[in-house]
């Protein structure tokens, strides 16, 4: 690991102060440390912003709640106003990772976590993500594809998004708060206290033709808060498919919401998958075949097919289409009140 | 040491306080067992994949080997090797024995404090059937909430006995005399978990 400085800031403008090239802000820790073990990212200043940022919870006028990002994990999750509102939220979150690392890891850094890509990881091999034009060693001859993306991807970068916080903030339409330096965000035109909003869907990015770029964040840019919309009608849930039943990255997972009006029509669904594209999927298609008709298993059937017409499975990682499809079919049959 | 990339920090181990100048790189496992000699906590995968290291860290469990010590200034740690108290052992330990929860034993500093931190833990799991409910430790919801340590000598059976043998039926660890202090931060034994659902209500 490279030497670095480091410091704790006491608040967000203090932490964007002392952002420079080469720095990176620090959460709990349980992403950047282990890359910066690996090597994959070799920061000379380590800005400790746990301290700069909110650890609450606080439920706003009309119903919805901002998240402080340095609210720990497992302190999101068994938060009775999210089990009780936000049950899609809850169940992601706890179907994240280890207890010990929900204790420590925070709401911004899980958002602004890397990939899990194994070529990504392993600073031996080419990767645009962690060395842009350097190649991608996950669409080479004999490559593991297994966990890479099906949809969105380019032959710059196959590699997934692995959170399961982000993805049922995507279904719930959150957004994030983030501030950079005063001077740099006045100029850029933005509120005098340097902050702006961004949606979810939103925040993360496909690859394009930048695959180093996981968000839409500027450098030094540093998340504040999560706000969530008040409680969307209906039922939710989440539900993740992986290898083993605990502790491991999705294969494929679903954030997803039906909503079912007085007529018997569908008058709101929100689907969002993960593990299968370089950010969280809105899978906007196939909420549209839902939305406005009567639910039923062939209407579902027909809202994946709508979604994954356009899927671009790899070698090894065709199942995931499979799975993607039944997740849609199974788990909205399954919130059919 | 270059002093840039060094800082004094001051940690309280096992009730214990230390200072000590540190390169920012160290992380806590390290620290205790590489500064402290304190070699108890195990150093698995050091990549927070096997729970090994796992410690309290102001009473919650984490993986010490992702943790930078430099992070953790004024943290007060408990490792295993405080889990003992004037009484006698930790009754996870006792338990662990009496279950022989264990083979080759490297795991087991980890998947006791990790244990003795999940008991602590209110709310759901990821298999909790009712998300506002705090169920019962069933053995299901014990393995779920100890996924993250790893006995690769798959004792994980009697592992689950023995954490099962010392639930606390009102909420609260069997016997707290024997359990000694997680430091001088947090209560010790923690608020039962029926409690704090009885606090919500």
């Amino acid at each position: 690991m490279k030497q670095f400085t480091f410091a704790r800031a006491g608040s967000p403008a203090d932490a964007t102060r002392q952002f420079r090239n080469g720095a990176a802000y620090l959460g709990g820790g349980t992403n950047l440390v282990d890359l910066m073990r690996l090597g994959v990212t070799a920061p000379d200043h380590v800005i400790d912003v746990t301290g700069a940022v909110s650890d609450e919870i606080i439920a706003y006028d009309g119903g919805g709640l901002t998240i402080g990002a340095g609210v720990r994990n497992s302190d999101l999750s068994s938060h009775p106003l999210v089990r009780e509102r936000y049950p899609m939220l809850a169940r992601a979150v706890l179907n994240g990772a280890s207890g010990q690392i929900r204790n420590a890891a925070t709401v911004g850094g899980n958002l602004l976590q890397r990939t899990r890509c194994p070529y990504f990881q392993d600073v031996s091999m080419p990767c645009n993500k962690r060395s842009p034009g350097s190649g991608c060693q996950a669409t080479a001859p004999g490559a593991d594809t297994a966990n890479m993306a099906v949809l969105g991807h380019t032959p710059f970068c196959v590699a997934t998004h692995p959170s399961d916080l982000a993805v049922a903030l995507t279904a719930l339409n959150a957004r994030v708060r983030v501030v950079s330096q005063a001077g740099v965000s006045q100029a850029r035109g933005m509120a005098p206290d340097g902050g702006r909003w961004v949606d979810m869907p939103g925040l993360h990015r496909l690859p394009g033709g930048a695959p180093d770029h996981d968000t839409v964040l500027r450098p030094g840019e540093l998340i504040t808060e999560v706000e969530l919309p008040p409680p969307a009608g209906g039922r939710q849930t989440y539900r993740k498919v992986r290898e083993r039943a605990s502790f491991a990255f999705a294969l494929v997972s679903i954030a997803a919401l039906l909503d079912v009006g007085p007529d018997g029509r569908v008058r709101d669904c929100r689907i969002a998958l993960g593990g299968v594209a370089h950010a969280p999927w809105r899978a906007l298609a196939a909420e549209r075949v839902v939305l406005g008709v009567p639910p039923a298993a062939e209407v579902f059937a027909g809202a994946a097919e709508a979604e994954l017409r356009y899927a671009h499975p790899l070698a090894g990682n065709a199942y995931k289409v499979t799975l993607a499809r039944n997740l849609i079919t199974t788990v909205l049959e399954e919130l059919i009140p | 040491m270059d002093s840039a990339y060094a800082t004094r920090i001051t940690v309280t181990v096992n009730g214990e306080p230390r200072a000590v100048a540190i390169d920012n790189r160290t992380s806590v496992l390290d620290l205790l067992r590489e500064r402290f000699g304190l070699t108890g906590t195990k150093k698995g995968c050091d990549h927070g994949q096997c729970g090994a290291c796992t410690v309290l860290a102001n009473g919650r469990r984490v993986n010490a080997c992702l943790a930078l010590a430099v992070a953790y200034d004024g943290a007060s740690i408990q490792t295993v090797e405080g889990l003992a108290g004037p009484g006698g052992l930790h009754p996870l330990q006792g338990a662990f024995l009496r279950h022989d929860a264990f083979q080759c034993g490297y795991c087991t500093p980890g998947q006791l404090c990790s244990a003795v931190g999940m008991l602590t833990e209110a709310g759901p799991s990821a298999v909790t059937a009712d998300l506002t409910e705090d169920p019962p430790l069933t053995p299901g919801e014990i393995r779920e909430r100890m996924s993250g340590n790893l006995c690769r000598c798959g004792a994980y059976v009697n592992i689950v006995r023995a954490i099962s043998s010392e639930l606390p039926p009102g909420g609260e660890l069997a016997d707290p005399v024997s359990a000694t202090s997680l430091g001088d931060t947090a209560p010790y034994p923690p608020a039962g978990r029926l409690a704090e659902q009885e606090a919500r209500s």
